[in-house]
């Protein structure tokens, strides 16, 4: 019995038995659905073996969705615990759990899958490329991310969740003071994500330097394109750290590692460097793609170029640069000097120079545009005012000396989040929204899509602004419960009030979904916004060779200036289009992954060996293989093209 | 693309970087390079920051010796001068040859990992020198082990392109196959020359 017990929960709850029997019940519910429609041919052949950018950016679409749903769920949790002083809602132990999966799950597999899904549809489109440079590493990428994700999801009903905080510090993360599988798991599942992210930051660097259509200068790019390339690049010099701190926690606490633990000449410290090495910069991994999204937004409805394209450009490379150096802000108080605090202060503080250039280059934009108010725009409008709100508390916090007062407080849980909902979470949406179109074939409806951003706007203010106040009366964040004394409960009580329009207002989105999908007209333009750049250009649904010919660039607006100013885009004749073929191996490679990763969770050695050699199988099989892909005939383009209602010439 | 494309009668003179797909794989590498770079970099930094964090056990001046981690350092620096000429070769489209000089490389490499392994058998064993006796421990294990699991991976991968090719030949297919796994062997030679630099020079002297 003894090797059952460590898949035990260690402390069970009603909540945790109900979602394993609703976890089983999903799960037959899905095996017997696609057995029913008999789609397992389909979902093999369409889906789990594509190397199509498109749909890979779909998958990483809906699962960005499912995760938003699995992080809401612990928002709401805690916020209901902390509502009313001393609640027995959750007790201690759950609420560690909540508040660590809820962090690690947005981050990690909700808004980076979100950027992910964004990225993989519009980029090759953006630049006028067939597909990105590696399209079956792709696919590894979604898989691994996808298996990584389902690994950490299971946590909480075999062998309970991770409960050190989102940051997991040691030594509060090491085995002397969390002692169930729960820290493992943080560590494995993540490192599976972060290889899968990892290998995105290689595959898109190289799609954006080689596969530009002819006349795309780097400077003659899409702003979104840009941001990605430089996200992509800080995604490949980051995220090794963190995979060195993973594994290192990893052997700590599997193998009776030293690196962090109190005793035997660790050092604690160096896990918190290390993890706001990648941390710090990751951050900006989130926030650059979403300030694209916004510089293709306000100029496509405010019906003017984008205002300063090339100060632009400077400013994300600048803080790309900036987002290195500033990592020591996230521990202030933990024992640095203060010559060292002072220097990591002023280049915290810099950072807010090139993001307040973008701030008014966006206003500039806006000036004298004629504006058409759409539920894109009204989140790029709304991103601007509470963004600066968390942006400029940001400032306040970068000041070292003031630090210690709001360190560790709610302050900090309001600063961040008003940064990371507004930048990360409306550019999400708005650009879901703006290119949803392109991707299905209809437009979501926008009386819903309003409603849906006000319950979110408005949401957001009033489940975020009472933590300054509470916060800078000293509510520690983490804490699962407070005194009446304390004062707290008011601030808390109207943050669960904001909370829940959050959540209806994420509701509303999924209601739009259902409702545009059944009623909305199938009978659109390629390009219903009158938008600007060349993602435009091709049909919709876009074909699967993305353009029948290569377009042809000369400015940054290449698809405007054909419809406004005559440019002939589409130049020549058809070809024979040359394609990758589909494979099963990365989702098989990354299945077997999730096994690896089970095994160490729970120590099982020998299926950890099994499943690596799987893995070294795997790949010696992308060695021993011949694959070339395979040609579209040029008739069967021509054909294509018609049916999708016109040659584009 | 069809065969003909990929075996053309006569080979370019960068058979590696003939084909779209060549080149990306080439820039692509530089940058997954990078970020190994980056790997090593935090794992180097770690060990700077423990190695002085020795729990009482064995410090470096007592445990390493120059003599083995010299022969092991020609061993791997030799191994990367004749991946060099197998790449040479390949260049002029003489596959045996090029076959050959792999060969001899993947020779030396399994030199080095078998003194390697013989050296952690000896701190083990002999010193009772382990992962678990202090910080120290745990980081030199941690960054030596990675360049060694390094090394293993990348014998795997050349013999399995050796294997794999033995009866194609060269053709533009491959030749990035073959100029990209020579490039990691170069890196991985690169980095055991900082740890032979920070690890056991500055360790003894």
């Amino acid at each position: 019995m003894d090797f059952f017990d460590r898949f035990a929960i260690p402390h069970p709850s009603p909540v945790i038995y109900a979602s394993m029997v609703a976890i089983a019940l999903t799960l037959v519910a899905i095996v017997a659905g696609v057995t029913y429609t008999k789609k397992w041919g389909y979902l093999w052949r369409e889906w789990l073996t594509t190397v199509d950018h498109k749909r890979i950016g779909m998958m990483y679409l809906i699962s960005a969705l499912l995760m938003l749903f699995r992080g809401g769920a612990d928002a709401i949790m805690m916020r209901a615990q902390t509502a009313l002083p001393e609640n027995t809602l959750l007790d201690s132990q759950h609420y560690n759990e909540i508040f660590t999966t809820h962090g690690v799950v947005m981050i990690i597999f909700m808004a980076m899958a979100f950027i992910m899904a964004l990225m993989n549809f519009v980029v090759p489109l953006q630049i006028g490329a067939r597909d990105v440079a590696f399209p079956r590493l792709n696919a590894l990428s979604f898989w691994l991310y996808f298996w990584g994700a389902m690994l950490f999801n299971i946590s909480f009903v075999i062998g309970g969740s991770p409960d050190a905080g989102w940051t997991s510090y040691f030594p509060l993360a090491g085995n002397e003071f969390s002692q169930s599988v729960g820290t493992n798991y943080y560590m494995i599942a993540i490192q599976i994500a972060g290889l899968g992210t990892l290998i995105t930051g290689i595959n898109f660097i190289v799609t954006i330097l080689k596969m530009r259509a002819p006349g795309m200068k780097l400077m003659k790019m899409p702003m979104f394109t840009w941001s990605a390339l430089i996200t992509n690049l800080i995604i490949v010099f980051a995220f090794p750290v963190l995979t060195v701190a993973l594994a290192m926690g990893t052997i700590d606490r599997l193998f009776g590692g030293n690196f962090f633990t109190t005793t035997d000449g660790g050092m604690d410290m160096l896990w918190a460097n290390l993890f706001w090495v990648w941390g710090h910069p990751e951050v900006y991994i989130l926030i650059l793609p979403a300030f694209g999204i916004y510089s293709e937004i306000i100029p496509t409805f405010a019906r003017r170029n984008l205002y300063g394209y090339k100060s632009m450009v400077a400013s994300i490379v600048l803080i790309s640069v900036l987002s290195f150096v500033v990592w020591v802000h996230h521990f202030f108080t933990m024992g640095q000097g203060a010559m060292v605090n002072s220097i990591f202060s002023i280049t915290t503080m810099a950072i807010a120079i090139p993001t307040g250039i973008k701030i008014f280059n966006w206003l500039f934009t806006l000036w004298k545009g004629k504006i058409t108010i759409t539920v894109p725009m009204l989140y790029s409008l709304g991103f601007i005012p509470i963004f600066t709100i968390g942006g400029v508390t940001g400032v306040m916090l970068g000041m070292s000396a003031a630090d210690y007062q709001y360190h560790n407080t709610m302050f900090l849980v309001a600063h961040f989040h008003l940064v990371i909902i507004p930048g990360v979470v409306f550019a999400m949406l708005a650009g879901l929204t703006y290119w949803w179109p392109k991707m299905f074939g209809f437009m979501l409806n926008e009386r819903i899509g309003k409603l849906s951003f006000w319950l979110i706007s408005i949401g957001t203010c009033v489940a975020f602004f009472p933590m300054f106040i509470s916060g800078l009366d000293g509510q520690a964040r983490r804490m699962y419960t407070y005194s009446e004394a304390t004062g707290f409960g008011i601030w808390n009580m109207i943050s669960f009030v904001g909370a829940i329009m959050l959540a209806a207002g994420f509701v509303t989105i999924v209601y739009n979904i259902y409702y545009s999908t059944r009623y909305a007209s199938r009978d659109i333009s390629s390009d219903p916004w009158d938008a600007r750049s060349l993602e435009w250009a091709t049909h919709t649904p876009v074909p699967d060779y993305n353009f029948a010919i290569t377009p042809q660039v000369n400015s940054s607006e290449a698809f405007w200036d054909s419809k406004k100013n005559g440019h002939k885009l589409f130049p020549g004749n058809y070809k024979e289009i040359h394609m990758p073929n589909n494979s099963g191996v990365p989702f098989i490679m990354s299945a077997i992954f999730f096994v690896l990763g089970f095994a160490l969770v729970f120590s099982i050695w020998i299926l950890a060996v099994i499943a690596l050699l799987g893995i070294f199988a795997c790949l010696a099989h992308r060695s021993f293989e011949q694959d070339h892909g395979y040609h579209i005939p040029v008739e069967e383009v021509k054909e294509t093209e018609e049916k999708l209602g016109g040659a584009r010439q | 693309m069809s065969d003909q494309t990929l075996n053309p009668e006569t080979m370019p003179e960068q058979p590696e970087r003939a084909t779209l797909e060549g080149k990306n794989k080439f820039l692509g590498f530089w940058f997954f390079l990078g970020g190994e770079t980056v790997l090593f970099a935090s794992l180097f930094g770690t060990y700077l920051a423990l190695r002085n964090s020795t729990n009482d056990g064995p410090g470096a001046e007592e445990l390493f010796g120059l003599e083995l981690v010299f022969v092991m350092t020609m061993l791997l620096l030799t191994s990367s001068l004749t991946s060099v000429y197998a790449m040479y070769h390949m260049k002029n489209n003489s596959f045996g040859k090029m076959q050959l000089w792999l060969g001899i490389t993947v020779l030396l490499g399994l030199g080095f990992l078998g003194c390697e392994l013989y050296e952690f058998y000896h701190y083990i064993h002999g010193e009772g020198f382990t992962l678990r006796s202090s910080a120290f421990g745990s980081a030199f294990y941690t960054l030596v082990g990675f360049h060694g699991g390094h090394v293993t991976f990348g014998l795997l991968w050349i013999i399995a392109l050796m294997v794999r090719n033995a009866k194609r030949g060269l053709n533009l297919y491959n030749a990035p196959k073959f100029y990209i796994a020579s490039l990691y062997w170069h890196f991985i030679d690169v980095v055991w020359v900082f740890i032979f630099t920070v690890v056991y020079l500055m360790g003894v002297i």
